[in-house]
Protein backbone atom coordinates (compact mmCIF):
# COMPACT_ATOMS: atom_id res chain seq x y z
CA UNK A 1 0.00 0.00 0.00
CA UNK A 2 2.90 1.81 0.23
CA UNK A 3 3.97 2.20 -3.55
CA UNK A 4 3.80 6.34 -3.93
CA UNK A 5 2.39 7.03 -7.53
CA UNK A 6 5.28 8.61 -9.68
CA UNK A 7 3.03 12.05 -10.55
CA UNK A 8 -0.46 12.68 -9.32
CA UNK A 9 -0.73 14.51 -12.68
CA UNK A 10 0.99 13.77 -15.97
CA UNK A 11 1.74 16.84 -18.56
CA UNK A 12 -1.19 16.65 -20.37
CA UNK A 13 -3.28 17.55 -17.23
CA UNK A 14 -4.13 14.10 -16.41
CA UNK A 15 -5.17 12.96 -12.77
CA UNK A 16 -4.20 9.44 -11.12
CA UNK A 17 -8.35 8.81 -11.37
CA UNK A 18 -8.35 10.08 -15.59
CA UNK A 19 -9.86 13.54 -14.20
CA UNK A 20 -9.14 16.75 -15.53
CA UNK A 21 -7.67 19.36 -13.22
CA UNK A 22 -10.98 21.11 -13.07
CA UNK A 23 -13.45 17.66 -13.12
CA UNK A 24 -15.29 16.55 -9.41
CA UNK A 25 -15.66 12.42 -8.70
CA UNK A 26 -18.81 10.73 -9.50
CA UNK A 27 -21.37 12.05 -6.81
CA UNK A 28 -24.57 10.08 -5.85
CA UNK A 29 -26.85 11.83 -3.18
CA UNK A 30 -30.05 10.00 -1.41
CA UNK A 31 -32.36 11.82 0.83
CA UNK A 32 -34.40 10.53 3.11
CA UNK A 33 -32.39 7.46 3.71
CA UNK A 34 -33.37 6.95 7.36
CA UNK A 35 -36.42 6.34 8.92
CA UNK A 36 -36.17 7.35 12.54
CA UNK A 37 -34.54 10.70 11.61
CA UNK A 38 -36.18 13.83 11.13
CA UNK A 39 -34.47 14.24 8.31
CA UNK A 40 -31.50 12.29 6.77
CA UNK A 41 -29.10 11.75 3.61
CA UNK A 42 -26.39 9.50 1.87
CA UNK A 43 -23.56 10.57 -0.14
CA UNK A 44 -21.45 9.13 -2.36
CA UNK A 45 -18.47 11.15 -3.55
CA UNK A 46 -15.87 9.43 -5.19
CA UNK A 47 -14.92 6.77 -2.43
CA UNK A 48 -16.64 8.26 0.57
CA UNK A 49 -19.72 6.99 1.74
CA UNK A 50 -21.34 9.35 4.30
CA UNK A 51 -24.88 8.99 6.40
CA UNK A 52 -25.94 11.99 7.98
CA UNK A 53 -29.12 12.05 10.29
CA UNK A 54 -30.94 15.30 11.43
CA UNK A 55 -33.05 15.35 14.40
CA UNK A 56 -35.02 18.29 15.41
CA UNK A 57 -36.14 20.72 16.48
CA UNK A 58 -36.54 18.67 19.96
CA UNK A 59 -35.93 19.27 23.64
CA UNK A 60 -32.43 20.12 24.51
CA UNK A 61 -30.93 17.48 26.83
CA UNK A 62 -29.16 18.74 29.09
CA UNK A 63 -31.85 21.18 29.46
CA UNK A 64 -29.11 24.08 30.67
CA UNK A 65 -27.82 24.52 27.43
CA UNK A 66 -30.99 25.78 26.67
CA UNK A 67 -31.03 28.91 24.66
CA UNK A 68 -33.58 31.25 25.31
CA UNK A 69 -33.13 33.37 21.92
CA UNK A 70 -32.68 30.62 19.14
CA UNK A 71 -32.19 26.97 18.29
CA UNK A 72 -28.94 25.03 19.66
CA UNK A 73 -27.36 23.67 16.66
CA UNK A 74 -24.93 20.45 17.92
CA UNK A 75 -22.87 18.36 15.19
CA UNK A 76 -21.35 15.15 15.27
CA UNK A 77 -18.18 14.14 13.09
CA UNK A 78 -17.61 10.99 13.60
CA UNK A 79 -15.47 8.35 11.40
CA UNK A 80 -15.99 4.49 11.52
CA UNK A 81 -13.79 2.67 12.80
CA UNK A 82 -13.47 0.35 9.43
CA UNK A 83 -13.69 4.07 7.13
CA UNK A 84 -9.71 3.85 6.71
CA UNK A 85 -6.68 1.92 5.97
CA UNK A 86 -5.59 1.38 9.89
CA UNK A 87 -8.62 1.23 12.04
CA UNK A 88 -9.39 4.21 13.52
CA UNK A 89 -10.46 4.61 17.28
CA UNK A 90 -14.01 5.03 17.79
CA UNK A 91 -13.15 7.77 20.87
CA UNK A 92 -13.40 11.21 19.06
CA UNK A 93 -10.30 12.31 18.20
CA UNK A 94 -8.95 15.91 18.22
CA UNK A 95 -9.33 16.06 14.48
CA UNK A 96 -13.07 15.03 14.92
CA UNK A 97 -13.71 17.43 17.74
CA UNK A 98 -12.46 20.21 15.32
CA UNK A 99 -14.36 19.05 11.84
CA UNK A 100 -17.54 18.90 14.23
CA UNK A 101 -16.87 22.64 14.99
CA UNK A 102 -16.39 23.90 11.65
CA UNK A 103 -19.04 21.65 10.08
CA UNK A 104 -21.34 23.02 12.61
CA UNK A 105 -20.51 26.88 12.16
CA UNK A 106 -20.47 25.83 8.28
CA UNK A 107 -24.33 24.59 8.66
CA UNK A 108 -25.47 27.57 11.44
CA UNK A 109 -25.59 30.63 8.87
CA UNK A 110 -27.92 28.80 6.76
CA UNK A 111 -30.64 28.31 9.41
CA UNK A 112 -32.76 30.08 10.55
CA UNK A 113 -31.97 29.59 14.56
CA UNK A 114 -34.15 31.94 15.45
CA UNK A 115 -37.67 30.14 14.73
CA UNK A 116 -37.18 27.77 17.47
CA UNK A 117 -36.30 29.13 20.34
CA UNK A 118 -35.16 26.83 23.82
CA UNK A 119 -34.91 23.53 21.25
CA UNK A 120 -32.23 21.59 20.14
CA UNK A 121 -30.85 20.70 16.39
CA UNK A 122 -29.06 17.46 16.37
CA UNK A 123 -26.85 16.48 13.28
CA UNK A 124 -24.92 13.38 12.99
CA UNK A 125 -22.60 12.55 10.68
CA UNK A 126 -21.07 8.96 10.13
CA UNK A 127 -17.87 8.87 7.43
CA UNK A 128 -18.53 5.04 6.76
CA UNK A 129 -15.89 5.49 3.91
CA UNK A 130 -13.30 8.02 3.75
CA UNK A 131 -11.32 8.82 0.58
CA UNK A 132 -10.16 12.79 1.07
CA UNK A 133 -12.66 15.53 1.40
CA UNK A 134 -14.68 13.65 4.30
CA UNK A 135 -15.12 17.29 5.90
CA UNK A 136 -16.60 18.76 2.68
CA UNK A 137 -19.19 15.76 1.36
CA UNK A 138 -20.33 15.75 5.27
CA UNK A 139 -21.53 19.29 4.75
CA UNK A 140 -23.14 18.73 1.36
CA UNK A 141 -24.87 15.73 3.03
CA UNK A 142 -25.64 17.43 6.35
CA UNK A 143 -27.20 20.32 4.67
CA UNK A 144 -29.47 18.20 2.54
CA UNK A 145 -30.40 16.48 6.09
CA UNK A 146 -31.61 19.53 7.89
CA UNK A 147 -33.51 20.39 4.77
CA UNK A 148 -35.05 17.16 4.55
CA UNK A 149 -35.88 17.91 7.98
CA UNK A 150 -38.35 20.90 6.81
CA UNK A 151 -36.22 23.02 9.20
CA UNK A 152 -36.22 26.65 7.41
CA UNK A 153 -32.99 27.74 5.48
CA UNK A 154 -32.12 30.62 3.68
CA UNK A 155 -30.14 28.20 1.61
CA UNK A 156 -28.59 24.93 0.77
CA UNK A 157 -24.71 24.68 1.82
CA UNK A 158 -22.70 22.41 -0.25
CA UNK A 159 -18.66 22.03 0.06
CA UNK A 160 -16.01 21.38 -2.00
CA UNK A 161 -12.42 21.15 -1.98
CA UNK A 162 -9.52 22.48 -4.79
CA UNK A 163 -6.02 22.47 -3.62
CA UNK A 164 -2.51 22.20 -5.61
CA UNK A 165 -1.18 19.04 -6.83
CA UNK A 166 2.65 19.02 -8.54
CA UNK A 167 1.65 22.41 -9.84
CA UNK A 168 -1.60 22.26 -10.69
CA UNK A 169 -4.55 24.12 -9.21
CA UNK A 170 -6.95 21.06 -9.44
CA UNK A 171 -10.95 20.86 -7.88
CA UNK A 172 -11.75 18.10 -5.52
CA UNK A 173 -8.22 16.13 -4.39
CA UNK A 174 -8.89 12.50 -3.50
CA UNK A 175 -7.05 10.60 -0.84
CA UNK A 176 -3.59 10.51 -2.45
CA UNK A 177 -4.01 13.58 -3.36
CA UNK A 178 -4.83 15.20 -0.14
CA UNK A 179 -2.27 13.40 0.96
CA UNK A 180 0.76 13.61 -1.44
CA UNK A 181 -0.48 17.27 -2.78
CA UNK A 182 0.90 20.44 -1.61
CA UNK A 183 -2.14 22.47 -0.49
CA UNK A 184 -5.87 21.61 0.59
CA UNK A 185 -8.60 24.30 0.42
CA UNK A 186 -12.21 23.18 1.44
CA UNK A 187 -14.83 25.55 1.28
CA UNK A 188 -18.54 25.52 2.21
CA UNK A 189 -20.62 28.12 0.11
CA UNK A 190 -23.90 28.96 -0.01
CA UNK A 191 -24.28 29.08 -3.23
CA UNK A 192 -27.60 31.82 -3.57
CA UNK A 193 -26.02 34.34 -1.38
CA UNK A 194 -22.02 33.95 -2.90
CA UNK A 195 -21.22 33.23 1.13
CA UNK A 196 -18.47 31.36 2.29
CA UNK A 197 -19.36 29.52 5.75
CA UNK A 198 -16.74 27.18 5.47
CA UNK A 199 -12.52 28.18 4.32
CA UNK A 200 -10.03 25.76 6.06
CA UNK A 201 -6.45 25.35 3.92
CA UNK A 202 -3.38 23.42 4.97
CA UNK A 203 -0.48 23.61 2.34
CA UNK A 204 1.53 26.16 0.94
CA UNK A 205 0.39 28.67 -1.89
CA UNK A 206 0.78 32.21 -3.20
CA UNK A 207 -1.91 34.87 -2.63
CA UNK A 208 -2.61 34.14 -6.32
CA UNK A 209 -3.05 30.39 -5.99
CA UNK A 210 -5.37 30.73 -3.23
CA UNK A 211 -7.58 32.94 -5.19
CA UNK A 212 -7.62 30.48 -8.08
CA UNK A 213 -8.24 27.84 -5.89
CA UNK A 214 -10.96 29.24 -3.85
CA UNK A 215 -12.61 30.14 -7.29
CA UNK A 216 -12.09 26.70 -8.39
CA UNK A 217 -13.35 25.60 -5.41
CA UNK A 218 -16.64 27.88 -5.67
CA UNK A 219 -17.37 26.39 -9.08
CA UNK A 220 -17.31 23.42 -8.02
CA UNK A 221 -19.73 23.95 -5.09
CA UNK A 222 -22.29 25.26 -7.62
CA UNK A 223 -22.03 22.20 -9.65
CA UNK A 224 -22.61 19.88 -6.45
CA UNK A 225 -25.47 22.04 -5.60
CA UNK A 226 -27.14 21.46 -8.50
CA UNK A 227 -27.16 17.76 -7.78
CA UNK A 228 -28.15 18.42 -4.45
CA UNK A 229 -31.46 20.28 -5.04
CA UNK A 230 -32.19 17.54 -8.01
CA UNK A 231 -32.11 15.09 -5.49
CA UNK A 232 -34.37 16.85 -2.73
CA UNK A 233 -36.52 17.43 -5.28
CA UNK A 234 -36.98 14.16 -6.94
CA UNK A 235 -38.00 12.90 -3.22
CA UNK A 236 -41.02 14.96 -3.37
CA UNK A 237 -41.69 14.41 -7.40
CA UNK A 238 -41.74 10.66 -6.69
CA UNK A 239 -43.97 11.35 -3.88
CA UNK A 240 -46.48 12.54 -6.45
CA UNK A 241 -46.32 10.64 -9.02
CA UNK A 242 -47.46 7.64 -6.66
CA UNK A 243 -50.65 9.55 -5.66
CA UNK A 244 -51.99 10.01 -9.63
CA UNK B 1 -24.18 41.97 35.29
CA UNK B 2 -22.31 43.21 33.11
CA UNK B 3 -24.09 41.98 30.01
CA UNK B 4 -26.59 45.10 29.66
CA UNK B 5 -23.54 47.38 29.49
CA UNK B 6 -22.07 44.74 27.06
CA UNK B 7 -25.12 44.83 25.09
CA UNK B 8 -24.83 49.04 24.78
CA UNK B 9 -20.98 48.70 23.90
CA UNK B 10 -21.71 45.57 21.43
CA UNK B 11 -24.12 48.30 19.30
CA UNK B 12 -20.93 50.94 19.95
CA UNK B 13 -18.20 48.86 18.88
CA UNK B 14 -20.28 47.85 15.73
CA UNK B 15 -21.60 51.16 14.57
CA UNK B 16 -18.09 52.80 14.91
CA UNK B 17 -16.27 50.03 12.87
CA UNK B 18 -19.13 50.91 9.81
CA UNK B 19 -17.71 54.43 9.85
CA UNK B 20 -13.84 52.46 10.06
CA UNK B 21 -13.00 53.19 13.39
CA UNK B 22 -12.58 51.29 16.24
CA UNK B 23 -13.74 51.87 19.96
CA UNK B 24 -9.48 51.62 21.55
CA UNK B 25 -8.90 54.22 18.90
CA UNK B 26 -7.16 51.81 16.33
CA UNK B 27 -7.62 51.64 12.60
CA UNK B 28 -9.31 48.44 11.15
CA UNK B 29 -5.96 47.26 10.24
CA UNK B 30 -3.90 47.72 13.44
CA UNK B 31 -2.66 45.21 16.00
CA UNK B 32 -2.48 45.96 19.67
CA UNK B 33 0.41 46.96 21.26
CA UNK B 34 2.95 43.87 21.14
CA UNK B 35 5.65 42.15 23.64
CA UNK B 36 7.64 39.21 23.28
CA UNK B 37 9.67 37.65 26.35
CA UNK B 38 11.71 34.77 25.49
CA UNK B 39 13.28 32.38 27.62
CA UNK B 40 11.00 33.04 30.77
CA UNK B 41 10.97 29.31 31.69
CA UNK B 42 14.29 27.93 32.85
CA UNK B 43 13.22 24.27 33.02
CA UNK B 44 11.52 24.47 29.59
CA UNK B 45 13.74 24.20 26.58
CA UNK B 46 12.35 26.88 24.94
CA UNK B 47 9.65 29.65 26.41
CA UNK B 48 7.90 32.71 25.77
CA UNK B 49 5.35 35.38 26.90
CA UNK B 50 3.85 37.14 24.28
CA UNK B 51 1.39 40.08 25.07
CA UNK B 52 -0.72 41.55 22.31
CA UNK B 53 -2.91 44.15 24.44
CA UNK B 54 -4.10 42.31 28.12
CA UNK B 55 -4.28 39.09 26.28
CA UNK B 56 -1.12 37.39 27.63
CA UNK B 57 0.01 33.52 26.44
CA UNK B 58 2.61 31.93 27.06
CA UNK B 59 4.50 28.93 25.68
CA UNK B 60 6.80 26.51 26.39
CA UNK B 61 8.22 23.70 24.53
CA UNK B 62 9.95 20.45 25.91
CA UNK B 63 12.16 18.14 24.16
CA UNK B 64 12.29 14.28 24.76
CA UNK B 65 13.41 11.41 23.13
CA UNK B 66 10.45 9.07 21.53
CA UNK B 67 9.73 7.38 18.25
CA UNK B 68 8.78 8.57 15.02
CA UNK B 69 5.37 8.27 13.21
CA UNK B 70 5.61 4.90 10.89
CA UNK B 71 4.92 7.11 7.55
CA UNK B 72 7.26 9.68 8.01
CA UNK B 73 10.77 7.49 9.96
CA UNK B 74 13.60 10.71 9.27
CA UNK B 75 11.60 13.00 10.59
CA UNK B 76 11.10 14.46 14.60
CA UNK B 77 7.39 15.08 15.91
CA UNK B 78 5.60 17.68 16.61
CA UNK B 79 2.62 17.90 18.79
CA UNK B 80 0.50 21.24 19.84
CA UNK B 81 -1.69 21.22 22.85
CA UNK B 82 -3.67 24.38 24.30
CA UNK B 83 -4.72 24.84 27.35
CA UNK B 84 -7.43 27.58 28.36
CA UNK B 85 -6.66 28.20 31.99
CA UNK B 86 -9.44 28.84 34.22
CA UNK B 87 -7.77 31.74 35.70
CA UNK B 88 -7.96 33.38 32.26
CA UNK B 89 -11.54 34.05 31.50
CA UNK B 90 -14.77 33.85 33.75
CA UNK B 91 -15.62 31.72 30.97
CA UNK B 92 -13.01 29.24 31.15
CA UNK B 93 -13.91 25.81 32.95
CA UNK B 94 -11.43 23.33 34.23
CA UNK B 95 -11.39 20.01 32.84
CA UNK B 96 -10.58 18.09 29.84
CA UNK B 97 -10.03 20.08 26.69
CA UNK B 98 -12.79 21.59 24.56
CA UNK B 99 -13.63 22.43 21.21
CA UNK B 100 -12.49 25.92 21.73
CA UNK B 101 -8.68 24.39 22.72
CA UNK B 102 -8.68 21.83 20.60
CA UNK B 103 -9.43 23.87 17.27
CA UNK B 104 -6.72 26.71 19.04
CA UNK B 105 -4.21 24.15 19.49
CA UNK B 106 -4.91 22.69 15.71
CA UNK B 107 -4.71 25.99 14.01
CA UNK B 108 -1.42 26.97 16.01
CA UNK B 109 -0.01 22.93 14.96
CA UNK B 110 -0.88 23.53 11.33
CA UNK B 111 0.77 26.97 11.03
CA UNK B 112 4.43 25.33 12.29
CA UNK B 113 3.46 22.08 10.30
CA UNK B 114 2.76 23.17 7.06
CA UNK B 115 5.05 26.11 7.06
CA UNK B 116 7.50 23.56 7.36
CA UNK B 117 9.13 25.86 10.15
CA UNK B 118 10.79 23.00 11.69
CA UNK B 119 13.45 21.21 10.47
CA UNK B 120 12.09 17.95 11.25
CA UNK B 121 15.12 15.66 9.48
CA UNK B 122 17.54 17.12 11.88
CA UNK B 123 15.62 16.19 14.80
CA UNK B 124 16.42 12.72 13.49
CA UNK B 125 18.73 10.35 15.45
CA UNK B 126 17.99 6.46 14.17
CA UNK B 127 15.68 6.91 11.13
CA UNK B 128 12.30 4.52 12.44
CA UNK B 129 13.44 4.41 15.96
CA UNK B 130 14.77 6.83 17.37
CA UNK B 131 13.67 11.13 17.34
CA UNK B 132 13.68 13.92 19.20
CA UNK B 133 10.00 14.96 20.20
CA UNK B 134 9.20 18.26 20.49
CA UNK B 135 6.30 19.24 22.66
CA UNK B 136 4.47 22.85 22.74
CA UNK B 137 2.20 23.32 25.27
CA UNK B 138 0.61 26.74 24.96
CA UNK B 139 -0.98 28.41 27.65
CA UNK B 140 -3.59 31.32 28.11
CA UNK B 141 -2.79 33.21 30.99
CA UNK B 142 -5.54 36.50 30.44
CA UNK B 143 -8.36 36.12 27.70
CA UNK B 144 -9.19 39.38 26.06
CA UNK B 145 -9.29 38.43 22.46
CA UNK B 146 -7.36 36.98 19.56
CA UNK B 147 -6.34 34.23 21.14
CA UNK B 148 -5.13 32.83 17.79
CA UNK B 149 -2.51 35.54 16.69
CA UNK B 150 -0.97 35.52 20.57
CA UNK B 151 -0.98 31.65 20.60
CA UNK B 152 0.50 31.41 17.32
CA UNK B 153 3.50 34.00 17.95
CA UNK B 154 3.98 32.44 21.26
CA UNK B 155 4.32 29.23 20.19
CA UNK B 156 6.70 30.45 17.50
CA UNK B 157 8.94 32.87 20.12
CA UNK B 158 9.32 29.79 21.92
CA UNK B 159 10.73 27.36 19.57
CA UNK B 160 12.90 29.91 18.33
CA UNK B 161 14.04 29.88 21.78
CA UNK B 162 14.19 26.23 22.23
CA UNK B 163 17.41 24.17 23.04
CA UNK B 164 18.20 20.61 22.40
CA UNK B 165 20.49 18.56 24.32
CA UNK B 166 23.40 16.80 22.52
CA UNK B 167 23.48 13.69 22.60
CA UNK B 168 26.31 10.55 21.55
CA UNK B 169 25.31 7.06 20.31
CA UNK B 170 27.48 4.62 22.67
CA UNK B 171 26.78 0.70 21.94
CA UNK B 172 23.75 1.71 20.12
CA UNK B 173 22.16 3.31 23.03
CA UNK B 174 21.41 7.11 22.76
CA UNK B 175 23.42 9.26 25.61
CA UNK B 176 22.49 12.96 25.78
CA UNK B 177 25.11 15.05 26.82
CA UNK B 178 26.51 18.15 28.50
CA UNK B 179 26.12 21.24 25.81
CA UNK B 180 23.04 22.64 23.74
CA UNK B 181 21.86 22.97 20.50
CA UNK B 182 19.68 25.29 18.75
CA UNK B 183 16.57 23.73 17.55
CA UNK B 184 16.71 23.95 13.55
CA UNK B 185 14.05 26.21 12.59
CA UNK B 186 13.74 27.05 8.43
CA UNK B 187 10.62 29.00 8.62
CA UNK B 188 8.89 31.46 11.13
CA UNK B 189 4.98 31.30 10.72
CA UNK B 190 2.74 34.25 11.59
CA UNK B 191 -0.90 34.08 11.91
CA UNK B 192 -3.03 36.96 11.11
CA UNK B 193 -6.73 36.87 12.53
CA UNK B 194 -10.00 39.19 11.20
CA UNK B 195 -13.29 39.81 12.83
CA UNK B 196 -15.69 40.35 10.59
CA UNK B 197 -18.15 42.99 12.31
CA UNK B 198 -21.33 44.28 9.70
CA UNK B 199 -19.36 44.44 6.61
CA UNK B 200 -16.03 45.22 7.69
CA UNK B 201 -12.95 43.18 8.39
CA UNK B 202 -10.90 44.21 11.70
CA UNK B 203 -7.71 42.77 12.19
CA UNK B 204 -6.29 41.82 15.71
CA UNK B 205 -10.32 41.85 17.19
CA UNK B 206 -10.04 42.08 21.14
CA UNK B 207 -12.71 40.53 23.49
CA UNK B 208 -15.26 43.04 23.06
CA UNK B 209 -15.37 42.79 19.37
CA UNK B 210 -14.89 38.90 19.17
CA UNK B 211 -18.65 39.33 20.89
CA UNK B 212 -19.86 40.91 18.24
CA UNK B 213 -18.39 39.37 15.74
CA UNK B 214 -20.25 37.24 13.20
CA UNK B 215 -17.43 35.08 11.99
CA UNK B 216 -13.85 35.51 12.02
CA UNK B 217 -10.93 34.03 9.39
CA UNK B 218 -6.98 33.40 10.25
CA UNK B 219 -3.78 32.56 7.91
CA UNK B 220 -0.76 32.05 8.43
CA UNK B 221 2.01 33.21 6.09
CA UNK B 222 5.46 31.81 6.18
CA UNK B 223 8.66 33.88 5.58
CA UNK B 224 8.26 33.63 1.25
CA UNK B 225 4.65 35.21 1.69
CA UNK B 226 2.92 32.14 1.03
CA UNK B 227 -0.15 31.19 2.56
CA UNK B 228 0.73 27.78 4.67
CA UNK B 229 -2.69 27.92 6.90
CA UNK B 230 -6.61 29.14 6.92
CA UNK B 231 -9.29 28.32 9.41
CA UNK B 232 -12.55 30.41 9.76
CA UNK B 233 -14.92 30.14 12.24
CA UNK B 234 -17.64 31.30 13.59
CA UNK B 235 -21.37 31.62 13.22
CA UNK B 236 -21.22 33.97 10.21
CA UNK B 237 -19.85 33.85 6.68
CA UNK B 238 -16.92 35.42 4.13
CA UNK B 239 -17.72 36.73 1.00
CA UNK B 240 -15.50 35.85 -1.60
CA UNK B 241 -14.12 39.53 -2.06
CA UNK B 242 -13.77 39.14 1.46
CA UNK B 243 -11.40 36.06 1.73
CA UNK B 244 -9.31 37.77 -0.81
CA UNK B 245 -9.13 41.22 0.97
CA UNK B 246 -7.79 39.39 3.97
CA UNK B 247 -5.00 37.67 2.43
CA UNK B 248 -3.79 40.34 0.97
CA UNK B 249 -4.04 42.57 4.00
CA UNK B 250 -2.68 39.24 6.19
CA UNK B 251 0.20 39.03 3.81
CA UNK B 252 1.71 42.68 5.15
CA UNK B 253 0.43 42.67 8.55
CA UNK B 254 2.51 39.24 8.84
CA UNK B 255 5.52 40.96 7.51
CA UNK B 256 5.52 43.53 9.56
CA UNK B 257 5.05 41.31 12.83
CA UNK B 258 7.28 38.71 11.79
CA UNK B 259 10.32 41.69 12.34
CA UNK B 260 9.33 41.61 16.16
CA UNK B 261 10.41 38.05 16.62
CA UNK B 262 14.20 37.70 17.34
CA UNK B 263 16.31 35.03 15.27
Amino acid sequence: MNDKPEKLIDKKGVRLDGRKPDELRPIKIDVGVLSNADGSAYIEHGKNKILAGAYGPREVHPKHLALQDRMLLRCRYHMAPFSVQERKSPAPSRREVELSKVIRESLEPSIFMEYYPRTALDVFVEVLQADGGTRCASITAAALAVADAGIPMRDIVVACAAGKVEDTIVLDLMDEEDKLGSADVPLALMPNLNAVTLLQMDGILTVEEFEQAVNLAIEGCKKISAIQKETLKAKYVDVKEVEE
Amino acid sequence: MSSVITRLKQKQIAQLIEKGKRLDGRELTDYREITIEQGIIERAEGSARVLLGKTEVMAGTKVELGKPFPDTPNDGVLTVNAELVPLASPTFEPGPPGENSIELARIVDRGIRESKAIDTEKLCIEPGKKVFVIFVDVYVLNHDGNLIDASALAATAALLNTKMSKYQIEEGEVKLTSGYTQLPMKKHPITVTFAKIGNKLVVDPWLEEEQVMDARISMAFDDDDNICAIQKGGNGYFTPEQIQEAAKTAKEKAKQLRKKLDW
